[in-house]
């Protein structure tokens, strides 16, 4: 039986590590496109000053990389470590996506990286600029699998449960790849870590020049970033929209929690501009509601409509009664590999399965449970909403103000304009931070929405978790805790430090007492 | 269901191809990081020995994490199991780790003496320590492992992290560890010169000397061990889980394996032979050969653990019948067959870029070339 603490403390610190992870993840996404793009420039013009912005940009990204390749480890042993049951009840079609990711797309990146760090002497212009694209295309690549997996999580598809294994699998490859949450989320994702690398360079750039520093490096950077920016901003927005569509229908429970609907509307349906969701009392206060627009958005019509808590409260008791007879057969089979009438009475009802899941946290024996405790399960079928209500708001408004920042920054630098506005150039520095928040906005949404689950419908959180005692919970999480500040304290520093320091001068490589050698010239390697 | 058997086994095999990668290539990296404040005396020479692996680290480290994800997809069982119940053991591994790719990035960004350091620090625990777990992970498979399973087949591990360090897990961490050092020497004097090539050359040789002692007090020990026989229960390609089957204990079990089948006895001597050999030819300057012997020693060292244990994969001490098998804790027949396919068309594909990067950044690496390479660790 599964300590709930232990339960609450892996989910804690999943969040923890993921969110963490997550800091550097689309900025290497980003800026290896970024970089493969500016050294198109120079490898097409053969200007100096394109190979100087790659080798500058591609400090600050190696920063960032080692620390995501860093947490990125954790991730890899956290289902194992933390998840053991959701690793062995859905390995057989969550694992695939994972070893694909290391086999077509890690490794790529990873040993391209070192040969665009250590390359530049050894390798030819073309040779280099093919090498920091495979770089790219791996590093997205990963993103793919990996968003396959966690589409599986928020959309089971191509998969179903075998009884003489007692567990999920893969019914389908093609089903699991093709799975139109991936889709969506994959460019979705993968765009928005274009656009923190546009904002990320547009800022630093900015930075010099309000200081009047590199201006040259700095103006060509911030106009290739700006204009990748706009672009990126308006794809986000739009393949949002998509995944909203999408995840929607898919997951009802996440989209009326993104959007606070505590009861099923008439169309054409009200959207909560503002609300202040309370879970206690199913219901919102100082909600501003604009008419017609959350028919729209999630229908893309006027007369469509999406259920509220009220009617899926009911449906999800409707299913955990149709669950109950599902897992009493599965213990049955447990105990009698092959048994004819268990084997009956469990495909009758395994569309429910995870339902039943759902009320065994309060009985352990299904069979037994009464309807206060089904009640109890149907209402954990709800989500938190609040969380996943503003969450879901601070990412969408940052999206936006982000579209109109680059916007306007387009047409600045268009008009030349840009390194006049000096409250614009402070501006854009403050916006760095902009898309990290939004990138953990969307992270918050996606899967604090997904709850009560691990996979939408098929196993919920609460048995996912290791049998562990809260001890180990607690030592591990101090430990994360200590090394990821620590960590992310020393990565912020080189980080700044390196801006600081900038393009033009040698980077800390300085070697230690040995005179002979601190007398070469900087730049030497360049030349 | 023919079919299922001969992929369950394929995986098998492919497990330990990537394990063999792994020790090899991360094993190597790791062995520099053991290694590092003894062959570089200065800081300049610790540079060298870094910057010899600086190209390359980050892609082996894929063999690692590809051996994880691919322990995942084809034995989710196993994953969920060891994971979670080398819990203690499992973060201590993950966390030297993720120190390593910061050590390589961070270290040399700063002139502060004790900055670079504490990096050095980092690099060699991160270095030894998850070579020893990774052996002491191995040895306590031999030893059985105490968990079992509820009904719907919800792994408990009832022992402690003290239990895992016992002695035997102990000898085969040092092993590894030992190994790792070989292949670490021997990939720095591939690289380096002068007093660091010597250096490497005396760690190689003493790295060689100790893992062939290791290897084999391990083998006796072993001979008198008490090894698990599965005794009845569905068998090789039927899909079933870990509560059908009876298991029993017999002294010397283990090498049944090798009794039923001597030419498998080629292994245990492909992991003397490549030790030996590798001592002498790290003694006779031949650095090259000596780090390719040493990949045969890992090939005949992992091969013959996997073949002692086979069909074992993780054996239950406290409840033996629920011992994990290639039979009962491998992925469906689907999973393993896609896997597969991907597999055979990326393992090669990766062999070549790999190969085409070392050849890309081949020769040795001097002081000052490092000096003036602003891009050098």
């Amino acid at each position: 039986m599964h300590d709930l603490h232990v339960v609450d403390l892996s989910r804690l610190q999943f969040a923890l590590t993921a969110l963490y992870h997550y800091l550097f993840v689309p900025l290497t996404l980003g800026l290896s496109f970024l970089l493969a793009a500016m050294e198109t420039v120079y490898v097409t013009t053969g200007k100096e000053i394109y190979k100087r912005i790659v080798q500058f940009w591609g400090k600050l990204f190696l920063i960032n990389f080692a620390l995501g390749v860093a947490t990125g480890l954790t991730m890899e042993f956290e289902f194992g470590t933390n998840w053991s049951f959701y690793s062995s009840f859905v390995g057989d079609i969550f694992g695939a996506p994972l070893a694909i990711e290391g086999l077509m797309a890690f490794f790529m990146e990873s040993t391209f990286v070192g040969l665009m760090v250590f390359g530049w002497h050894r390798l030819k212009p073309g040779q280099h600029l093919a090498v920091t694209y495979l770089v790219a295309l791996g590093s997205n690549l990963s993103a793919l699998w990996i968003l396959i997996a966690n589409s599986f999580m928020q959309m089971p598809h191509g998969a179903h449960f075998n009884p003489a294994t007692m567990r999920m699998e893969l019914s389908s490859f093609t089903d699991l790849v093709f799975s139109p949450d991936a889709q969506a989320k994959f460019v979705h994702t993968s765009i928005a870590g274009y656009v923190t690398a546009a904002v990320f360079v547009a800022g630093v750039s900015a930075w010099y020049l309000l200081k009047r520093r590199h201006v040259d490096l700095a103006r060509r950077s911030f106009r290739m970033a700006v204009l990748f920016g706009v672009l990126a901003t308006a794809g986000v927005i739009t393949l949002g929209d998509a995944l909203g569509f999408v995840g929607g229908q898919a997951q009802p429970t996440k989209l009326a929690a993104m959007e606070g609907m505590w009861k099923s509307e008439q169309a054409p349906m009200p959207f909560n501009l503002v609300a202040f969701p309370s879970q206690r009392e199913q219901a919102n206060h100082g909600a501003i509601q604009v008419p017609y627009v959350l028919s729209l958005l999630v229908t893309h019509s006027l007369t469509g409509t999406v259920p509220g808590f009220d009617v899926l409260e009911r449906q999800a008791a409707t299913r955990i009664r149709d669950g109950i007879p599902a897992v009493a057969a599965l213990q049955a089979l447990s105990a009698r590999p092959g048994d004819a009438d268990a084997l009956a009475q469990f495909r009758a009802h395994e569309t429910d399965l995870g339902y039943g899941f759902l009320v065994q946290r309060y009985a352990p024996d299904v069979t037994r449970a009464t309807d206060a405790q089904v009640a109890a399960a149907a209402r954990d079928a709800i989500p938190q909403v609040a969380p996943v209500f503003w969450s879901f708001r601070v990412m969408v408004v940052l999206g936006l103000a982000m579209l109109a920042y680059f916007v306007l920054a387009v047409i600045y630098t268009m008009r030349n304009r840009v390194e006049r506005k000096r409250w614009f150039l402070k501006l854009a520095v403050w916006m760095i931070p902009v898309p990290f928040l939004a990138n953990e906005a969307g992270w918050l949404v996606a899967e604090l929405g997904r709850q009560p689950w691990t996979v939408y419908g098929v196993l919920p959180t609460w048995m996912s978790a290791s049998t562990h005692g809260v001890g180990y919970m607690v030592f591990s999480l101090v430990g994360f805790v200590a090394l990821y500040t620590t960590f992310i304290a020393v990565e912020m520093y080189l980080m700044v430090r390196a801006i600081r320091r900038g393009p033009d001068e040698e980077h800390g490589t300085v070697p230690l007492g040995d005179s002979r050698q601190a007398a070469l010239p900087a730049g030497y390697a360049e030349g | 269901m023919e079919m299922y058997a001969v992929l369950q086994c394929t995986w098998w095999l492919l497990l330990g191809i990537l394990l063999i990668g792994l020790a090899a290539m991360v094993g190597m990296d790791m062995g520099v990081g053991t290694i590092l404040r003894y062959v570089g005396r200065s800081d300049a020479e610790r540079r060298v020995a870094l910057n010899i692996i600086g190209p390359h680290w980050d892609g082996n480290q894929v063999w690692f994490i590809l051996g994880g994800g691919a322990v995942f997809a084809a034995f989710p069982l196993i994953y969920a199991t060891a994971f979670s119940g080398f819990y203690v053991v499992m973060l201590l591994l993950l966390w030297s780790m993720i120190l390593r790719p910061l050590g390589f990035e961070y270290r040399s960004k700063l002139p502060s003496a004790g900055w670079r350091n504490a990096w050095d620090w980092a690099l060699f625990v991160s270095g030894l320590v998850p070579m020893v777990v990774f052996g002491a992970a191995i040895g306590n498979l031999f030893r059985g492992v105490p968990f079992h399973f509820s009904w719907n087949l919800t792994s408990t591990y009832t022992g402690s992290f003290l239990g895992l360090l016992n002695p035997f897990a102990i000898l085969c961490g040092l092993l590894s560890a030992s190994m790792s050092v070989f292949m670490g020497a021997a990939t720095v004097m591939n690289g380096a010169t002068g007093a660091i090539y010597e250096r490497a050359r005396t760690l190689a040789r003493l790295g060689a000397l100790l893992a062939i002692v290791l290897f084999a007090v391990g083998g006796f020990w072993v001979h008198g061990m008490d090894g698990y026989v599965r005794v009845a229960g569905p068998g090789a390609g039927v899909a079933q889980t870990p509560l059908q089957q009876q298991v029993t204990l017999a002294a010397g079990a283990w090498l049944g394996n090798f009794r039923a089948q001597p030419l498998l006895w080629l292994l245990p001597a492909l992991g003397f032979a490549g030790m030996l050999l590798g001592l002498a030819a790290a003694s006779a300057r031949c650095s090259h050969l000596a780090w390719w012997l040493g990949a045969v020693a890992w090939l005949g060292v992992i091969g013959t653990a996997g073949v002692a244990l086979f069909p074992f994969l993780l054996p239950s001490s406290s409840v033996p019948a629920q011992s994990l098998t290639v039979w009962n804790a491998s992925s469906s027949q689907h999973t393993l067959l896609w896997m597969a396919g991907f597999a055979a068309v990326f393992v090669p594909l990766i062999l070549w870029y790999t190969s085409w990067a070392f050849y890309v950044m081949r020769g040795k690496v001097s002081a000052e070339d490092v000096a003036a390479d602003e891009h050098a660790y």
